[in-house]
């Protein structure tokens, strides 16, 4: 164990001696983030997202305050750069459509909606001020559009927190009011239609999920950050480029001599393979981490839940890592792995999302990009950028470990049958 | 003195082509043992199986009574082994490799510090040990390529070839060096092609050809089995024919091997002086000026020559 961690110690301080290899870990990703920035107006007034038009189509059924009020927000000006938002009638059609990949989501606002949070005459003639559980929601989500349908979520969620947390104070209130005698039961319905008026005028802008998502960090509202979406694609791309160029090291050990000296030292070969691996492993959660910690500090970018992060890049690493030891286990030269390796980050760059919001690409690219750390590494930090925490990042985290495993067990397979020896 | 190293009918087999042909010996505790042959005769080869690097396709030997195919990990803890081209991290110092080979070689804390510095001390290069392997001349390169296998203090050190392409210098240092570390008891497995390096440094000499160990035994038992011949060794002109000329001098009566070797030609004799001026002549006739002549008393060369036909070098 000793002699792994020792192995991959002195890989890591190899790649970081290495100038060109630096270049193409850490500098590459920062200078193509900060151009990319600079296209999308990043460092400009214009604070754009990134992702944009957002196909969403809304069908409210409810057709009452609360149900128009949440329309009203999905059609708000605040989103109009955010979202492409349509109406529909038929909840089937609707939900057709997401299957047949037109929009990222459908928000379904059923029928006796806001009657369901806003107390009826009824309910406080009889005495029952405290209403019904409100009807649900239903936010049909696009699996090939994950970070639309996650912002679309993320919106609905928001506007429902905000009714949630209205009702309760509003029930509570009468509640109190009658009790204490300083209203009727029959003078109720009047006061909380008074205060429901409060929930429905309530600025859409205000009920923005994008803008409230960085207040668990600090309590300041920032809107989605362009660069929360540009700089872990970079990060991701270049990240490919580490895990071939640690795989490449174990066949250029084997070129230079230093891979057969090892073998014939006290030192077994699961020691010195579990050491390389380590070290490609390390090399890029310090590249990730550099990188992350670089546009904190000179962009002021807010990556979210900092446990997310972290869990998220490990997984991310791993996965990759995965990747790199494929590369190497099926190519004979540190050549063809440096040619590959450039190859996969750049295929993967494009399908995983890197340069083009996955969204806009065909669904077979979609389908296609799911075998490539990039786009869930992407997904898991585009939900954190939305205010997610590490709970919300199951299926990415799952998605990346389960394949840096099966690659692992695949590369085991192939460096069984290879000759480490000979070069 | 004892065997420490004990090998049994050792066959290496690529395919079809016998790389190492059913090879047995024994190496004395606290000798140096040189096996000497051209390149290609299968001596790296019998070093990396000897070492574990290569599995042996049959045969077996023992190391300190560790055998090489049943427990490679107890050869390794007690064999060192300076390969022939240099295995270093060349982005790292001198000390920082030294320091990594160490810890490959179990050792650690303050007797892996203590142990660097009097390597370092060793090869001479404690004033550079802060500087990276890359800026380093290919001498000293070679000379920390030693160091790393003698870390641990190994009972037996394999070196292969460790003078090849480095300056007159460098290699007169690192043959020092061996002889030194013989002196403090160490055994060393050395092989070359040069036949100057294993008659000055060896206590015994196996002659290595196509697979095979053709001769064994001291200097002196060598040059035995090619009697009193001597070796007269004839330099000639750039574009002159030495190997048709080598052709005709077996011709004469006295001349036992006449071989060429780029504008050498060698002649083994019983007495130099009985073919001398045959051979002047036959060069005459054939045109080639002989610009200078050597006479050398029986060495391994010769010994070499007499049992394949062929110079060292071919």
């Amino acid at each position: 164990m000793l002699k792994t961690f020792l192995i991959g110690i002195k890989d890591v301080r190899l790649a970081f001696r290495d100038r060109a290899a630096l270049i193409l870990m850490l500098a590459a990703p920062f200078v193509l983030t900060v151009g990319l920035g600079l296209v999308t107006g990043r460092f400009s007034s214009n604070t754009s997202s990134g992702v944009s038009d957002i196909p969403v189509i809304i069908v409210n059924l409810d057709n009452d305050q609360l149900g128009n009020a949440l329309a009203d927000v999905f059609n708000s000006a605040d989103l109009a750069d955010l979202l492409e938002p349509t109406s529909g009638s038929d909840p089937e059609a609707a939900r057709k459509s997401i299957d047949e990949d037109k929009a990222a989501a459908v928000v379904i606002i059923p029928e006796g909606f806001t009657k369901s949070i806003i107390p009826q005459q009824s309910d406080f003639a009889n005495g029952n001020v405290v209403a019904a559980d409100p009807v649900k929601i239903e936010v049909y989500a696009n699996p090939s559009r994950s970070t639309g349908a996650g912002i679309v979520k993320a919106i609905v969620d928001e506007f429902l927190s905000r009714v949630e947390e209205a009702r309760v104070s509003e029930t509570t209130s009468i509640e109190q009011l009658i009790f204490s005698g300083r209203i009727t039961p029959q003078q109720a319905l009047a006061t909380g239609s008074a205060a429901s008026q409060g929930i429905q005028t309530t600025s859409p802008a205000s009920t923005l999920a994008v803008k409230i998502n960085s207040s668990t960090a600090n309590g300041d509202a920032v809107k989605f950050d362009a660069l929360a979406y540009i700089a872990p694609a970079m990060a991701l791309m270049f990240l490919m480029y580490t895990v071939s160029y640690g795989g490449r090291s174990i066949l250029a050990e084997r070129a230079q001599g230093t891979l057969p000296r090892l073998l014939v030292s006290p030192t077994n070969t699961a020691q010195i393979l579990g050491g390389k691996v380590f070290g490609i492993f390390l090399t890029g959660t310090i590249q990730m981490l550099i990188l992350i910690g670089a546009s904190s500090l000179f962009f002021q970018l807010k990556w979210g839940d900092p446990l997310g992060v972290i869990v998220l890049v490990l997984a991310a690493v791993f996965g990759a890592t995965g990747w790199g030891m494929v590369i190497t286990a099926l190519a004979r030269t540190p050549s063809q792995v440096a040619s590959v390796g450039t190859a996969i980050m750049l295929i993967f760059g494009i399908m995983g999302g890197s340069f083009i919001n996955l969204e806009q690409m065909p669904s077979f690219v979609q389908t296609f990009s799911k075998i490539t750390p990039n786009a869930w590494a992407l997904d898991g930090f585009t939900t954190l950028g939305l205010g997610g925490t590490l709970t919300d990042l199951s299926a990415p985290i799952i998605a990346l470990l389960s394949m840096g495993s099966i690659l692992f067990l695949v590369s085991v397979v192939l460096f069984g049958k290879k000759n480490l020896v000979q070069k | 003195m004892s065997a420490i190293l004990h090998v049994q009918n050792l066959v290496k087999n690529y395919g079809d082509f016998k790389a190492v042909k059913g090879v047995s010996f024994d190496i004395e505790e606290g000798e140096i043992f040189s096996l000497l042959g051209p390149n290609g005769a299968g001596k790296t080869t019998t070093i990396s199986m000897l070492s574990t690097l290569y599995t042996p396709t049959s045969g077996d030997a023992t190391i300190g009574g560790h055998s090489i195919t049943k427990d490679p990990m107890g050869v390794r803890g007690i064999i060192g082994v300076v390969p022939q081209d240099l295995a270093l991290y060349e982005d790292l110092t001198a000390r920082e490799n030294l320091i990594f080979w160490g810890q490959m070689y179990n050792l650690s804390g303050k007797s892996l510090t203590t142990r660097v510095d009097e390597v370092l001390e060793q090869i001479g290069l404690t004033d550079k040990a802060k500087d990276r392997v890359k800026t380093y001349s290919g001498g000293m390169k070679r000379r920390v390529n030693i160091g790393v296998g003698l870390l641990h203090k190994p009972r037996l050190l394999f070196m292969d070839e460790p003078t090849v392409g480095i300056d007159p210098q460098s290699r007169r240092a690192i043959l020092d060096t061996v002889k030194d570390l013989s002196k403090q008891g160490m055994t060393l497995l050395y092989t070359t092609h040069y036949m100057e390096e294993a008659e000055e440094l060896s206590n015994r000499v196996g002659i290595f050809d196509h697979g095979e160990m053709i001769a064994i035994g001291t200097q002196k038992e060598l040059t035995q089995q090619v009697g009193e011949a001597e070796t007269l060794i004839l330099h000639v002109g750039e574009n002159d024919d030495s190997e048709a000329l080598a052709k005709t001098l077996k011709d004469i009566q006295g001349v036992q091997q006449a071989t060429a070797v780029d504008h050498e030609v060698s002649i083994v004799c019983a007495e130099a002086e009985d073919v001398l001026a045959a051979v002047v002549t036959k060069a005459n006739d054939r045109g080639i000026k002989i610009r200078s002549i050597d006479i050398r008393e029986p060495n391994l060369e010769a010994v070499f020559l007499h049992l394949t036909g062929r110079a060292l070098r071919d």
